[in-house]
């Protein structure tokens, strides 16, 4: 197990002039679940990549519990990986499979059959054990991946590269809960990369949100949700993502599209550049009296909500219809004060209470 | 358009791949075909597509029978989960392809592939080739390419499964408004319950190669009409339990009571989904001790996963729940969401909330 630091860490592929990854100073907990989200291209699996030593940056260092390690291979940092598709050998058991990371590395034969045995229980495949992996579908192919990336004790860290893509609904559940309970009963610094935001809100206690070749926030899930530090954060976190508007700040007044006045929690000082009203449709409730006039332009029921499209002076909103609400004849757009924020130039704007 | 399937089925090795399947499918929505891998979609979509012949049935096109006529002969496009391009042409020349094969004339060829490429928000990258692009950019090539023949069918085997997921709510918003606009029918297969109802037209759920229910989406999310939909229907999974009906009470298997609804006395399964459970009391519901195996938290709600009685359950919680694996927890189940099934796994009882959203 390792604290992980980056240290002035940069990269830039050979040939490409503009950096894959800005520089960036870094600290991975030990034993912490992090996740690494954002959308294809944002840098996360070259990140990935100079963790587990499959790419040397270009800038910066590594370090291991203060050790630097960044012209070291993956074997010697001792990291543990498991990738997209399942990586198995299909002319071997299940048994052999998970076996393989222990053998190559002389951990004795009892030792290696109770380890095995321990981790097929955690997924689900005891019962699987002695068939060859040929014989397996994807979704137990890809157990079978996992569990070789977990078999290994004492590892530095165990890096997930969007390990459930290619898994249905139902085994995501099952295999994503059982990877939190394996954390919880083993600490091990573990790094999820994914462009889903469920599965990275739901694996990690720390989200590391990239965009562009920078982290542009890490957090708790609620940290998240209620305080995006910038606005691709509010977009990016939350389905739909936070709705942003256009505005105008006096101090405790925001001015809206349209010209309607609403009081903000906070006062702000005169702000630079573009300043945006940022609030999530789970704070913006249709409703029949109140708030702010809103035209509505289509209801999508999911089943166990309701997202209304609203339009405040021709700009585009997403707010919650509330259960067992009928469709107003005249929707009003009531905000939640409390969950108001301001973005200047995208970024958070602090505020005075 | 329309496009109707009449008793359609499919054999292999003397084993049913596909019971038999009568379903019509109308143009302008979403046909969406839902079901967790193997259920049987794309065995569905090769034969809507005449790519394999149907053992019995007929298929029909507007009203006139295509079983036998070969997909080269009909009008159906096709987009699948890998991304499909030309890797040597251009993303315009990509997206021209099925035009240039129908000799359309350069001007209405122009016009045609600008428009598609408008819709999928490809102009800017009109000149480069597919293995320039990101995945969705490529994704949306094809499906740019699938829209611009203007075919009467157009089929898509899970389109944006490989696509990120911001990607994917865009264009699950986008969808639908180019159905609309085209008079084509649109078959689009996926393993996402919510997908399904994010596209919002009609569901066709499939489990173990049977069409098990068809209707609107948020219909047949609300009134699963058997068990298999209902399973097909849910994420988190749906929460099961084995019940008995006697005496106007249904017992659970690990020892509870419940009020029940009108049944008939026997062997069932109670159903209910995540978030019509709860962790905190709610009038008329009953108490059921549990254990919390692990707490998944999205920032806005958890996923409390707990053990009932054996049964591995998740109750979605409004807000930020972190109980430690371990603890002790009630959950509420309140009776008039329930859903219960038969020992056929039909539905023997409406949950009777289920209206409420």
């Amino acid at each position: 197990m390792a604290r992980i630091a980056f240290e002035r860490l940069a990269h830039a592929y050979p040939g490409v002039a503009a950096r894959a990854l800005k520089p960036m100073d870094m600290v991975w907990e030990d034993g912490g679940a992090y996740a690494l989200l954002g959308p294809s291209g944002c840098g996360k699996t070259t990140l990935l990549n100079i963790v587990s030593g499959l790419l040397r940056p270009s800038e910066g260092r590594v370090l291991f519990d203060g050790l630097d390690v960044t012209g070291l291979s993956t074997e010697r940092r001792n990291v543990a990986q498991v990738f997209q598709f399942p990586v198995v050998y299909d002319t071997m058991t299940v048994r052999e499979n998970l076996a393989f990371p222990l053998r190559n590395r002389g951990v004795p034969a009892a030792a290696t059959r109770a380890r095995v045995e321990h981790v097929a229980g955690l997924l689900g495949l005891a019962a699987r054990l002695d068939r060859r992996a040929r014989n397996l579908g994807a979704d137990e192919k890809q157990k079978v991946s996992l569990g070789r990336g977990l078999v290994r004790e004492g590892v530095s860290a165990i890096l997930f590269d969007e390990p459930l893509t290619v898994i249905d609904p139902h085994l995501k559940w099952e295999l994503r809960s059982r990877l939190k309970e394996l954390h919880r009963q083993v600490p091990v610094t573990m790094i999820y990369v994914t462009h889903d935001q469920t599965e990275a809100l739901t694996f990690a206690d720390r989200v590391v949100v990239m965009s562009e070749g920078e982290v542009v926030q890490v957090g708790t899930p609620e940290a998240l949700f209620e305080h995006p530090a910038h606005t691709f954060v509010g977009h990016f976190i939350g389905s739909p993502g936070m709705n942003l508007l256009p505005c105008a700040v006096e101090g405790r007044r925001a001015v809206l599209p349209g010209g309607h006045r609403i009081a903000l929690p906070r006062a702000y000082p005169a702000l630079p550049g573009r300043v945006e009203l940022g609030i999530r449709p789970e704070f913006a409730a249709v409703s029949r009296e109140g708030g702010l006039p809103v035209t509505l332009r289509r209801v999508e029921d999911l089943g166990r909500r309701r997202i209304a499209w609203v339009e405040l002076a021709g700009v585009p909103l997403a707010a919650t219809l509330p259960e067992g609400a009928p469709v107003p004849a005249e929707p009003r757009l009531a905000l939640d004060p409390a969950r108001l924020h301001i973005y200047a130039d995208g970024r958070l704007a602090a505020g005075e209470a | 358009m329309s496009l109707a399937l009449d008793s359609v089925a499919l054999s292999a090795d003397g084993r049913a791949v596909l019971h038999p399947v009568t379903l019509e499918l109308p143009p302008g929505l979403p046909n969406v075909l839902l079901g967790p891998t193997g259920a049987g979609k794309t065995t569905l979509l090769r034969l809507m597509a005449g790519l394999d012949r149907p053992g019995a049935g007929r298929i029909l096109a507007e009203g006139r029978d295509v079983t036998g006529v070969a997909v080269r002969r009909r009008s159906v496009a096709m987009v699948y989960q890998q991304f499909i391009n030309y890797p040597t042409l251009s993303v315009f020349e990509n997206i021209a392809s099925p035009l240039r094969v129908a000799r359309l004339p350069r001007a209405e060829l122009e016009n045609r592939v600008g428009e598609a490429a408008r819709l999928l928000r490809l102009e800017p990258y009109l000149a480069r080739k597919p293995l320039e692009l990101s995945g969705g950019q490529q994704q949306r090539t094809a499906i740019a390419r699938a829209l611009v023949k203007r075919a009467a069918l157009v089929l898509m085997d899970e389109p944006l499964a490989n696509l990120d997921y911001k990607l994917r709510e865009g264009l699950r918003e986008e969808l639908p408004k180019l159905f609309a606009e085209s008079g084509a029918v649109f078959v689009y297969a996926t393993t996402e319950p919510a997908e399904a109802l994010l596209l919002g037209g009609n569901v066709a759920t499939l489990s173990e190669g049977r069409v098990t229910q068809f209707g609107p989406a948020a219909a047949v999310f609300r009134h699963p009409a058997d068990l298999a939909t209902a399973r097909a229907f849910s994420d988190p999974p749906l929460n099961e339990a084995p019940a008995r009906a006697a005496g106007g009470r249904l017992r659970l298997a690990f020892g509870v009571a419940l009020p029940a609804p009108p049944l008939p006395e026997g062997d069932c399964t109670i159903g209910i989904r995540a978030h019509q459970l709860s962790l905190d009391p709610v009038e008329g519901a009953v108490p059921l001790p549990a254990t919390v195996r692990v707490a998944e938290v999205t920032g806005s709600e958890s996923y409390v996963h707990i053990d009932v009685g054996g049964l591995p359950w998740v109750v979605l919680a409004p807000g930020v729940r972190r109980p430690e694996p371990g603890d002790a927890a009630t959950v509420w189940l309140d009776p008039r969401r329930l859903l219960v099934f038969g020992a056929d796994g039909r539905l023997a009882a409406t949950a009777s909330l289920a209206e409420a959203a």
